[in-house]
């Protein structure tokens, strides 16, 4: 054999992925198959990494059994935001050993147009993998595959478009929030206003991680809860309202017409978890606003007919968390209702959120979440290290246990009665 | 010789201001948008109180994306769209349209590329899930693997709006259950301690740290072979993971030891009832790769026990409820084992303290 017959440039040689390629077939869009145009695209640095991520992943079916292991990369001026990964296998697939994650920021409600999501794509394909997801369970934009040299690059390319790393570790965490206002009759209040105005004044706490554990902020327009606020945030903030739903009662007779008076008993009216619905004989509807939950059932059965009221804001519930440590906690109602329209009343949200971040920082344990810390410590004192006062809204019914000492009950009830005598604009006898 | 140059100091932007990024009409109509319908499955029709109408065209995408499908949806929007696109919690990409004639090519466009047009009101939705195998450094499975498998069976039931209420599953890949609460969750759960390589632990981990990190105070220091490391109280040990994060020569994972449980009736949710936890149904099925047939058979059976049984707008926890769990234990034909009695914290509270009960 003469040297001419030797191959050119030696190209690696594809990885066999008999169990991935199983995931190729069906009807649902297959991630295989785009793993695959990754390691093919022609000409493109990224395709050698994208064999070896195949191989590896290949392997990790065989064996059923992860091999990638964290390690620390970051970016000049920042402590978190980058996933470090590094294979355990990379003698056998030594492209892709190194293969961190940038959890960048989307824009606040996830909008998106087709130029920035090129321009990402762009930037992508010139220092990373070109495997991109929308969005991982934290609500980033996770750009997947980076070696630890060019992560500085991918990220200084997506700084100057405007982009930001989100949180990771101990720190602040990026946030989420629902489309709302931008599309949804049930927005009670400007959710990206929201979002934007609590995260960006806490950027200093996501990126450069020193707090006890992770914090998350989540912000729903309604209570339907798109965003997974309660179950998944330790600062979860609800849109709702205080005065009566709106009621369009041409509306509501107009859907009893289109849908039958059972459908009606049957779907809103016996499902109102108060019973605070009434139909009346006429088809117009009755509502009982002061046993009202808000929990927006019966405006998500009747678009047309009912709407959210018109002093509106927010309910805001503290610590929710999945099991690790002490088991799955869901936030708590804290401060029932939080008026949330002008400029002021979001200064004071992100004053609550300083306040709450503060504590958080002064009281958790390392590792313990600020639901934890609350059950640690007991509502009551929670309550006074963050100077809001106790509320029947925030429990299901008062205590049943009698081990508790009540001494103090008749000065705690006299500043129950000054506080209502206040909300009420009475002059109160000692001011 | 250059010195080296100095690095770029970072413009700390944080959240992007998206309202560049909104379609016009959505932007025009900010917080004014009167009510709104779902002419079929997958378009939503969302009306502003000007009297404006956003179209909206829903589809599947694979979570994990290569540039080119990415650029390919750019290419449907750009050619069928108007351009702006938003991507929901669940991964589901949204086209809006500003006018109704748009939206029957839009679809055709999607369904031909291969992005299925569903997952609005009443249907399956994509299932929210977690790294993996691909790129999690403590995965029990591959979330990409499973949901794909999960959604080949499912999806007549993405693309059409047949279910009582919605139904939103996850998956997560380790007991810390990043894909969250679900109406159905399918989730790893491991069965074994974990295997400790004790020449490694005092390397590698902060050994107080690990200690402190285990729900049940399990872990101990130890002196094994000579070298400082830690022990495990194999009787206490509820094999959660959580001392593998922190410390990775605690191997909890095992091929054959780390296996899959299917919980039900979690709700986020607070239309009707209150928020709820998902519960257990079956645990201890295989590990299956690559297309993990016996948990894609348990979700079958609890999905359309539900479809069948359960009345409008009841989501699976409250059909449940209505119907108690011997009923539904029954119909899906699932053991109820002293694995579904709760014994954690507060776990009284989850018995049935009455008379109620049913036949």
């Amino acid at each position: 054999m003469t040297s001419n017959d030797a191959p050119k440039a030696a190209e690696p040689e594809k990885h066999a992925t008999p169990l991935l390629d199983e995931l190729e077939t069906g009807p649902w869009p297959s991630f295989v198959t785009g793993l695959k145009r990754l390691r093919d695209a022609e000409g493109k640095s990224y395709a050698p990494m994208m064999n070896d991520l195949l191989g590896q992943l290949e392997h990790s079916y065989e064996k059923r059994m992860g091999f990638w292991k964290g390690g620390t990369v970051s970016v000049f001026g920042y402590g978190g935001g980058v996933i470090p990964r590094f294979s355990e296998v990379a003698e056998k697939f030594p492209a892709s050993k190194e293969f961190h994650t940038l959890r960048i920021q989307p824009p606040a409600g996830y909008h998106y147009t087709t130029d920035l999501l090129r321009q990402m794509c762009d930037v992508w394909e010139k220092h990373g993998s070109g495997l991109i997801a929308f969005h991982g369970q934290s609500g980033d934009i996770m750009f997947q595959g980076c070696s630890t040299e060019n992560t500085q690059k991918a990220f200084d390319e997506f700084n100057e478009m405007g982009l930001d790393l989100g949180g990771a570790g101990p720190a602040l965490r990026t946030s989420m929030s629902c489309v709302g206002h931008a599309r949804c009759e049930k927005s009670c209040y400007d959710e990206v206003k929201a979002h934007r105005s609590v995260i960006n004044e806490f950027l200093d706490e996501m990126h450069r991680p020193a707090l006890p554990y992770k914090f998350k902020f989540k912000f729903s327009g309604c209570a339907n809860d798109c965003v997974n606020a309660i179950h998944r945030s330790d600062f979860a903030v609800i849109g709702t309202w205080r005065d009566a739903m709106k009621v369009n009662q041409d509306e509501v007779k107009a859907f009893v017409v289109g849908h039958g008076r059972k459908y009606v008993i049957d779907s809103v009216i016996a499902m109102c978890p108060t019973r605070a619905l009434s139909l009346n004989d006429d088809d117009t509807l009755d509502v009982d606003n002061k046993s009202c939950v808000r929990c927006m059932h019966c405006l998500n059965v009747m678009t047309k007919a009912l709407h959210p009221g018109d002093d509106r804001g927010v309910s805001i519930l503290i610590g929710g968390k999945r099991a690790l440590k002490v088991g799955d906690l869901m936030g708590t109602m804290i401060v029932p209702f939080m008026k949330l329209e002008a400029d002021e009343d979001f200064e004071k949200l992100v004053e609550f959120g300083r306040r709450l971040i503060d504590f958080f920082m002064e009281n958790a344990l390392e590792h313990e979440r600020i639901g934890e810390c609350m059950d640690r410590i007991g509502l009551p004192a929670f309550l006074e290290a963050i100077g809001v006062d106790p509320d029947p809204n925030m429990v299901n019914h008062p205590r049943t246990s009698c081990y508790v000492r009540t001494d103090d009950f008749t000065d705690e009830a006299e500043k129950y009665f000054e506080r209502k005598a206040k909300e009420a604009g009475l002059t109160v006898a000692a001011e | 010789m250059n010195a080296p140059a100095q690095p770029r100091r970072p413009v700390e932007s944080g959240v992007p201001d998206p309202f560049p990024f909104m379609h016009p009409v959505m932007k025009k109509n900010y917080g004014n948008w009167s009510w709104h319908d779902r002419p079929r499955p997958g378009v939503l029709r969302h009306v502003a109180w000007s009297g404006d109408e956003i179209w909206t065209v829903k589809a599947g995408t694979q979570r994990q994306m290569d540039v080119f499908s990415v650029r390919k949806l750019c290419e449907i929007a750009d050619t069928f769209a108007e351009g702006y696109v938003r991507f929901t919690t669940r991964s589901n990409i949204e086209f809006m349209v500003s006018s109704a004639d748009k939206v029957e090519p839009l679809i055709e466009a999607l369904t031909a590329a291969g992005f299925p047009v569903g997952g609005t009101g009443n249907s399956v939705s994509m299932i929210s899930h977690t790294q993996g195998w691909l790129h999690c450094d403590i995965p029990g499975t591959d979330a990409s693997g499973v949901v794909k498998s999960l959604m080949d069976m499912m999806y007549e039931e993405f693309i059409r709006e047949e279910m009582p209420n919605r139904v939103k599953i996850t998956t997560s890949c380790c007991q810390i259950n990043c894909g969250g609460q679900g109406d159905i969750s399918i989730n790893v759960q491991y069965t074994k301690p974990p295997k400790i390589n004790h020449d490694l632990v005092s390397k590698i981990c902060e050994r107080p740290a690990v200690v402190a990190r285990c729900p049940v105070a399990a872990i101990r220091p130890a002196m094994v072979n000579g070298k400082p490391s830690l022990e495990v109280d194999e009787q206490k040990c509820v094999c959660c993971g959580a001392c593998y994060p922190p410390c990775p020569p605690m191997q909890i994972n095992g091929a054959d030891s780390t296996k899959i449980a299917v919980w039900v009736g979690g709700k986020h949710s607070n239309a009707r009832s209150k928020p709820s936890f998902h519960k257990l149904v079956v645990a201890n099925l295989p590990n299956n790769a690559p297309r993990w047939p016996e948990v894609a058979e348990v979700v079958r059976k609890i999905l359309y026990a539900y479809k069948d049984n359960a009345k409008d707008w009841e989501r699976m926890g409250e059909w449940i409820d209505r119907i108690g769990w011997p009923r539904f234990f029954e119909l899906t034909g699932f053991a109820f084992t002293k694995h579904h009695l709760d014994t954690w914290t507060g776990s009284r509270k989850t018995m049935n303290m009455s008379a109620h009960v049913h036949f």
